[in-house]
């Protein structure tokens, strides 16, 4: 079983989509570690030798900032946002869309599911 | 977009100018600006700025964190008080 940088990588996949399981690889960055590795993209992730396996291992956790490290990162600029209270952080603080998007209608990725309005009746269906 | 790097940070030339003056004379006080288009230079470091909501001034205290950051960013201009009645008023006085 091959296992990268913490995760277990999908056996029957190309090994290219395989290597996006890994949070913070996607198509690009697969290509590129594999292009830089000399493998071929279109093998298949339980195809590849344990050399290429360590070969792979070797160039992401030598180059790039995955999965664990590359959370927290992400979180802490989201504190760091929220801690110098600037309006960013605010919107992070209360979940709302931060780069200007109108919260009128839509915003649910942000915002989550809707939340039912207490007394609020439904329009009636024609 | 961002501002093109060639030109450099926008900073109102005036206040800047104040701020640097009050550098060198070790100074603290704390400075009135409309400007809330100037980006927050390492020199405003340990100052505070008064920044212009459109109704009154914002204290805002400078730390390095926010270095790069433009002033007006610290100095909400709307004030949500929440829809609905009774449970909105509470939560906008715990805001």
């Amino acid at each position: 079983m091959a296992r990268i940088a913490g995760v277990d990588l999908p056996r029957g996949k190309r090994i290219e989509v395989a290597l996006t399981h890994i949070y913070g690889i996607g198509r690009t960055r697969a290509g590129k570690i594999l292009e830089s590795c000399g493998v071929d993209p279109s093998r298949r992730a339980q195809d590849l030798t344990d050399e290429e396996i360590n070969l792979l291992r070797r160039e992401i956790e030598g180059a790039f900032k995955v999965e664990g490290a590359l959370r927290t990162e992400v979180s802490m600029n989201i504190k760091r946002l929220m801690d110098i209270g600037c309006y960013r952080g605010l919107r992070h603080r209360r979940g709302l869309p931060v780069r200007g998007q109108r919260t009128h209608t839509n915003a649910r990725t942000h915002k989550g599911s809707r939340r039912p309005i207490a007394g609020k009746k439904k329009a009636p269906k024609k | 977009m961002p501002r093109s790097v060639k030109k450099g940070p926008y900073i109102e030339t005036k206040l800047l100018e104040r701020v640097v003056e009050m550098n060198s004379r070790n100074e603290r006080k704390v400075i009135k600006t409309w400007s809330r288009r100037s980006t927050i230079s390492p020199e405003f470091v340990g100052h505070t700025v008064a920044v212009h909501n459109g109704n009154k001034f914002i204290p805002v205290y400078v730390t390095e964190n926010m270095v790069g950051h433009k002033l007006g960013e610290f100095a909400p201009t709307r004030l949500f008080r929440g829809h609905g009645g009774k449970l909105a008023d509470k939560r906008s006085k715990v805001r």
